[in-house]
C-alpha cells in the first residue's frame, strides 16, 4: 500500500510556524518540551525496535556469513558485496525491477492525467465514478494478482478468447504469463490496472487547488485548449505529478507480491525483493541476503534524495 | 470543449451544437471506457465466483454464466482456513491500528504543537521509517522473532505492521493537529487542565475524524500486507487473507487444475465488505490520501 509522507519542505516549513514566541514564559515552556518528550517517547521507542534496531542490524550482518541453523557467525568483510557485485542473478534482478518500475510508472502517469482531467470536468454521474476508482486501490494485490491469471490463461482466458476468436487480432492462443517475453508487461498491466485511479485521484487533488481564474485569464488572452493545458495546467500541477511519480516508483521498485503470486521463484521474473526473501528465508543466507538488502536500500536511497531535491525545487520556485 | 465553442463565431450556429453533441458523446464514451477498464475484472471474477467448474474450463468462453450455482460460496464458507483468515486478519489489522493509536497519535501531537529540541530529527527519521522498505529489514526481524519465539504467531506481525502503522499514523495526525485552532486547548489550561488532560479529553475527541481516516488506511495496508505474512507464519491457522487465497487448493490433489471458482468466491466475499467501507468512507479516504500529497 502507498502511504504520503508530506514533502520535507513542508516539514520545516511547519517547523517555523509551530516556534511559539521565545522568552514569554520560560518556565511553560521547559514543561512543554518535556511533556513533548514524554509524548513522543513511546513512539521513538517502538520505531527505534521494530524499524531501527533491525535496519542497523541489517547493514551489520551484510559483513557477516550469518546462516541460518549455523551457530557460529564470523565477519568476512566486504566478500558479500563483492560477491553480490558478480552475481549475475542480482543483476537480473535489479534490471528486472528497473523495467517494471519504468513501465508502470509512464502508463500510470500517462492513463492516470488523462482519467484525472476527465473526472475533474463537471457531469452527471460524477461522483460515482470516482467512488469507482478507489474500488482497484482496496483490493489486495494477491486478490488482484489471481484475478488476472484467470483472464490471462492460455486456454479458458478471456484475453486470448477476445484477441483470437473475436478481434481476430492474435493467430493463436498465447501463454501471456508463461512466455518470457510477454510475462512482465502482462505483470505490469496488473499494477496499471489496479493503481492508476489512485494515481488519478491524487492528480485530481491537485488539479482542483488550481484556481479557476488563472484558466479565466488564460480564455480571455485567446489560448487554446492544447496550449492552455501545457502552459498552465501541467506546470500547476508539477508538484502533485512529482510527489505521485515517485511514491510510485518507491513503491514499484520493492514490488513484491505480484510476482510472487504470479511466478513463484522463476529465475526471469525474480525482482530484487524476491530475491532478498529467497536467499533470507529459503535458503537461509541471511549474510548474503542483508547485502542484498542494503543494496536495495541504497537504490531506494537514491530515488528518496530525488524526491527531497524535486520537492525543495518545487517549492522554491512557488 | 466549452473554450473551443466560445470562440467560434455566433452565425455559425447549427455545426457548434453537433459538435457539441457529438464532442459529449465523445466524453461519456471516454467516461464508459473507463469505468470499464476499471470494473471488469471484477465482473470476470463475479462471473467465475457461479459457474459450475466444468463450465469454467469450457471453450468457447462463457460471458454470462449459462449455468449458475452457489456451491463455490459454500465451499469458501467451509473452509476452515480460509475463514479462520479473515478473523486472523482483522485481529491483526485492529491490534496494529489501536497500538498505533495510541502511541503513534501522542507523539503526532507532541510534533504538531510544541517546539523542543531534537523535534526536526525525529520527523526526519520517521519520514524516512515510511520510505524505506520492508524488505531491508526482513532478515533481521525474522532472527528477532526467531529469538523471541515469536516466529509463527500473529503478534508477529501486529508487531511488524507497526514499522508502517505508526509512521502513517504520526504523518497525517500530526498535520491534522496542526490544521486545529489553538483556542480550545487555551481555555482548557485557562481552566486549569494538565497538558496531558488537554490533549486526552479535548483533542483526542475533536481528532476522531482524522484518527477514523488514518485507521482505515492502516486496517487496509494489514489487510493487503503480503510480504511479512508470508515469511513469518507458517502453519495455516495462523493464516490471513492474502495467504489465505494464494494458497487456494494448493493442497488438493489435483494441482494442475486451479479451483477458480472457489478463489473468486473467496475473492468476492473478502472484497464486498472492503468495497462497502470505501464508497461509505470514500471523502475520508481520498482526504487522507492525499493530506500529505498535495501539500507542497
Amino acid at each position: 500500500m502507498s502511504t504520503q509522507p508530506p514533502t520535507p519542505a513542508a516539514v520545516t516549513d511547519a517547523a517555523a510556524r509551530a516556534a511559539p514566541a521565545r522568552g514569554k514564559h520560560r518556565s511553560l515552556e521547559a514543561s512543554s518540551a518535556r511533556f513533548a518528550y514524554f509524548m513522543l517517547a513511546p513512539a521513538l521507542l517502538c520505531l527505534a525496535l521494530v524499524a531501527f534496531y533491525p535496519m542497523v542490524n541489517t547493514v551489520l550482518t551484510s559483513f557477516t556469513d550469518s546462516t541460518f541453523g549455523q551457530n557460529t557467525t564470523k565477519f568476512v568483510g566486504m566478500d558479500n558485496y563483492t560477491k553480490l557485485v558478480q552475481d549475475p542473478a542480482f543483476r537480473t534482478s535489479i534490471w528486472t525491477s528497473l523495467r517494471f518500475t519504468i513501465i508502470t510508472v509512464v502508463f500510470e502517469f500517462i492513463l492516470g492525467l488523462i482519467i484525472a482531467l476527465v473526472v475533474n470536468s463537471s457531469f452527471s454521474g460524477r461522483g460515482a465514478v470516482r467512488a469507482a476508482m478507489l474500488i482497484p486501490w482496496a483490493l489486495i494485490t494477491v486478490i488482484s494478482a489471481a484475478m488476472w491469471k484467470l483472464m490471462y490463461n492460455q486456454i479458458y482466458g478471456v484475453f486470448n478468447d477476445l484477441l483470437v476468436n473475436k478481434l481476430h487480432v492474435l493467430a493463436i492462443n498465447q501463454d501471456f504469463l508463461g512466455n518470457p517475453v510477454t510475462a512482465l508487461p502482462a505483470v505490469a498491466a496488473i499494477d496499471i490496472w489496479k493503481t492508476t485511479p489512485f494515481i488519478a485521484l491524487l492528480l485530481l487533488a491537485g488539479l482542483q487547488l488550481i484556481p479557476s481564474d488563472v484558466y479565466e485569464a488564460a480564455d480571455v488572452d485567446g489560448a487554446g485548449k492544447i496550449r492552455t493545458f501545457f502552459s498552465i495546467t501541467l506546470p500547476l500541477l508539477m508538484p502533485s505529478i512529482l510527489v505521485a511519480v515517485v511514491i510510485r516508483a518507491l513503491d514499484a521498485l520493492r514490488v513484491f507480491d505480484l510476482f510472487y503470486v504470479l511466478f513463484g521463484q522463476r529465475p526471469d521474473t525474480t525482482t530484487m525483493s524476491i530475491y532478498v526473501q529467497e536467499q533470507i528465508i529459503y535458503f537461509g543466507k541471511v549474510g548474503y541476503g542483508s547485502a542484498v538488502s542494503v543494496a536495495l536500500l541504497l537504490i531506494i536511497a537514491v530515488f528518496i534524495a530525488i524526491y527531497v531535491v524535486m520537492t525543495r525545487w518545487s517549492a522554491a520556485r512557488s | 470543449m466549452s473554450a473551443a465553442t466560445a470562440e467560434a463565431l455566433p452565425q455559425r450556429r447549427k455545426p457548434i451544437k453537433v459538435g457539441k453533441v457529438v464532442s459529449r458523446a465523445l466524453f461519456y464514451l471516454l467516461i464508459v471506457i473507463i469505468l470499464g477498464y476499471i470494473l471488469f475484472p471484477f465482473y470476470w471474477a463475479a462471473r467465475t465466483s457461479f459457474m459450475p467448474d466444468a463450465d469454467i474450463y469450457l471453450t468457447p468462453v462463457q460471458y454470462w454464466p449459462k449455468n449458475f450455482t452457489v456451491q463455490h460460496y459454500i465451499n469458501a464458507f467451509s473452509e476452515p482456513t480460509f475463514v479462520r483468515s479473515i478473523a486472523n486478519s482483522a485481529i491483526v489489522g485492529v491490534s496494529a491500528t489501536l497500538i498505533s493509536i495510541l502511541i503513534g497519535a501522542s507523539a503526532a501531537y507532541a510534533l504538531a504543537r510544541f517546539n523542543f529540541l531534537g523535534r526536526n530529527v525525529a520527523l526526519y527519521l520517521i519520514l524516512a521509517m515510511s520510505m524505506f522498505p520492508g524488505i531491508s529489514i526482513l532478515g533481521s526481524l525474522y532472527t528477532v522473532l526467531q529469538r523471541f519465539h515469536l516466529y509463527n504467531t500473529l503478534y508477529a506481525l501486529i508487531i511488524v505492521y507497526l514499522t508502517f502503522a505508526l509512521p502513517l499514523m504520526v504523518w497525517i495526525m500530526q498535520s491534522f493537529f496542526r490544521g486545529m485552532p489553538r483556542d480550545l486547548e487555551e481555555a482548557a489550561y485557562v481552566d486549569g487542565a494538565s497538558q496531558f488532560q488537554t490533549f486526552w479529553r479535548i483533542m483526542i475527541p475533536l481528532a476522531a475524524p482524522g484518527l477514523a481516516t488514518v485507521g482505515i488506511l492502516t486496517i487496509m495496508g494489514c489487510w493487503q500486507e503480503y510480504l511479512f505474512a508470508l515469511s513469518f507464519l507458517l502453519s495455516s491457522s495462523k493464516w490471513t487473507v492474502p495467504l489465505a487465497i494464494a494458497n487456494t487448493g494448493a493442497n488438493q490433489a489435483s494441482a494442475f487444475q486451479i479451483p477458480w471458482g472457489d478463489q473468486m468466491a473467496e475473492t468476492l466475499v473478502v472484497m464486498l465488505p472492503l468495497i462497502a467501507a470505501v464508497l461509505i468512507l470514500q471523502r475520508r479516504i481520498i482526504s487522507g490520501l492525499t493530506a500529505g500529497a498535495v501539500k507542497g
